[in-house]
């Protein structure tokens, strides 16, 4: 292993200046996930027009994978038409169990992640916002049950 | 890096290297630096050897069978308890039931004491340094009787504060649970300070024993404490190893936890009658071989003495400090080792926890990253997580020098 299967340039440069990473006030659905293992959280803001993504920000706070995931997930399926941001959830869940070979015209600059899959406990790291992003479209809120004494 | 040849003025520590036979591998090529004893210690030869011996030429249940192999069981598992309680300095072996840890022990007492004696409005204090499992319980507890959680809040520097303490710990508290030494700040709170405030106002005393008794002679006389968690993995027993001390007073009037085998004196169609302290709260076939083999860890401290394993890691929890702060390592917690023990938390740069750990390991380093479940914690600096390194009886000056030159790969692969 090395560390340059991990942290490749453009991994760094989307946790360094992250795309999309703002408050959307208009967004049709938002929801909120962190990852109990590290603390990291992300919000994903959703605005969607009948059957297509016209677009998606996030914000949050955590460790360069699950950041940058959350950049490129943003670049990766604005624009889209729902099915095909479904099919690229599929896609990118299947490169991050290594059970699918990435097409990069697919997933563009996502397949530098492919390199986390040697990594397996930051697997959940890569996968937090789309995690997220799905429960978004599925009309979760990410709202967790609990106790609460008073 | 290779075998240390470090004494250090407590311990020898290389002759102490070759009872644990992990600290031989190595990962990929490097030599394994171990720096997460807080959250489970590593295992000498002597307790692994005891686990198997168990297995191997005395397994029988305890407290069951006629015949000689179960006596022996029996006759193990009890030697374990009057170690432990030995070991804490309990007057007797009766006060000390076997549980699985630290968080089974801190929920039998929220479910066998706080559900009987608490009525809405009473209080149970914690601190804002409490694990997870010193926190939840209580919540669980209080939801279910009507009592309220209170707080102790931090210092900027990881105390306690305790500046208006009479306000918070008043004549409604029921309860004080307060762990003995923070697993993410490496806080030893004052215990005897609380504990006399806390009695004067009639409250109970829970310590929460997980990082205190591994690293810090403890004696529960001396602490009058009224309960203490332990955890045994912690003090390189097996994991599922522990136990919970409580006077024994208390242990009689509580409630039984759970139901089943061995836990009662008789069983009718509508009801049943308990077994005596400590088998009231043991129910079911016990984890025995781990708690035989956590005796042979007592014996292996004992052997080094508490004394020693508590300057030694005086010594290197002070080197450390000096090393990280040196470089520009943020410290969150005391910066006097004196007042503190060896789980150290710290924030490199603008490296996030997560991605250091990933570098520190390919060095072959081991730390743990994240928010430790202290979220309180966490929350109460302003971070999301961590970095925490920890040491133990094995630990040396060099591994520390590793931890401190491996920072700057992580330096160059973030360019900060």
């Amino acid at each position: 292993m090395a560390l340059d299967d991990i942290y490749k340039e453009v991994i760094l440069d989307h946790y360094k200046n992250p795309r999309n990473k703002r408050e959307m006030p208009e967004a049709t659905l938002r929801c909120s996930r962190n990852n109990p293992l590290c603390g990291d959280e992300i919000t994903v803001f959703v605005l969607t027009e009948g059957e297509k993504v016209q677009e998606v920000a996030f914000l949050g706070q955590g460790c360069s994978i699950s950041q940058s995931s959350a950049s490129m997930m943003t670049e990766a399926v604005s624009g889209r038409p729902l099915e095909e941001v479904h099919r690229l959830i599929r896609e990118f869940r299947g490169m991050m169990a290594g059970d699918v070979d990435p097409s990069e015209e697919e997933l563009g600059d996502l397949v530098a992640l492919r390199g986390v899959v040697k990594y397996p406990i930051r697997i959940k790291c890569a996968v937090l916002a789309w995690d997220v992003l799905q429960e978004a479209l599925e009309g979760g809120t990410g709202e967790a049950t609990g106790a609460r004494p008073h | 890096m290779s075998v240390t040849r470090e004494r250090s003025g407590a311990l020898d520590v290389a002759r102490i290297r070759a009872d644990f036979p992990v600290l031989e591998r190595t990962v990929g090529d490097k030599p394994l630096v171990y720096l997460d004893s807080a959250a489970t210690s590593q295992k000498p030869r002597q307790v692994i050897e005891a686990e198997a011996d168990f297995y191997a030429h005395h397994n029988a249940n305890a407290h069951r069978g006629i015949y000689l192999l179960a006596e022996e069981a029996t006759a193990m598992y009890e030697e374990a308890r009057a170690k432990l309680a030995r070991f804490i300095g309990a007057p007797d072996p009766a006060c000390v039931v076997f549980t699985r840890g630290t968080t089974e022990s801190v929920n039998l007492v929220a479910y066998a004491w706080a559900r009987r004696e608490l009525r809405e409005g009473d209080e149970i204090l914690l601190t804002e340094m409490e694990h997870h499992s010193n926190i939840v319980p209580w919540q669980l507890a209080a939801r279910d009787t009507g009592a309220i959680l209170r707080y102790i809040p931090l210092t900027d520097d990881g105390l306690l504060d305790l500046s208006d303490l009479g306000s918070l710990l008043t004549e409604r508290t029921k309860l004080l649970a307060v762990t003995g030494m923070s697993n993410s700040l490496g806080t030893l709170p004052p215990i005897r300070e609380l504990t006399r405030a806390a009695h004067a106002v009639g409250a109970l005393v829970l310590v929460d024993g997980a990082q205190l008794v591994p690293h810090v002679p403890v004696d529960v006389t001396e602490l009058d404490c009224d309960f203490l968690t332990i955890s045994g993995h912690k003090m390189l027993g097996p994991t599922a190893s522990g136990g919970l001390y409580a006077k024994r007073e208390l242990l009689e009037r509580m409630d039984a936890f759970l139901g089943g085998g061995h836990m009662i004196d008789e069983v009718f169609h509508d009801h049943a009658t308990w077994n005596v302290v400590p088998y009231k709260f043991e129910a079911g076939t016990m984890n025995i071989a781990q708690e035989v083999a956590l005796g042979a860890a007592i014996d292996y401290l004992e052997a080094l003495g508490m004394d020693n394993v508590r300057a030694h890691e005086i010594e290197l929890t002070g080197y450390a400090l000096e090393r990280l702060r040196e470089v520009g390592a943020r410290i969150f917690g005391p910066l006097d080792p004196g007042i503190r023990g060896g789980a150290i938390s710290f924030w490199y740069k603008d490296v996030h926890p997560h991605d250091l750990a990933t570098i520190l390991n390919e060095e072959g380093i081991a730390i743990r990253a994240g928010h430790h479940c202290t979220q309180l914690v966490m929350r109460r600096y302003g971070v999301p997580a961590t970095a925490r390194a920890s040491f133990y009886v094995y630990n040396t000056v060099e591994e520390v020098d590793a931890l401190v030159e491996a920072l700057a790969k992580a330096e160059a692969v973030f360019g900060v």
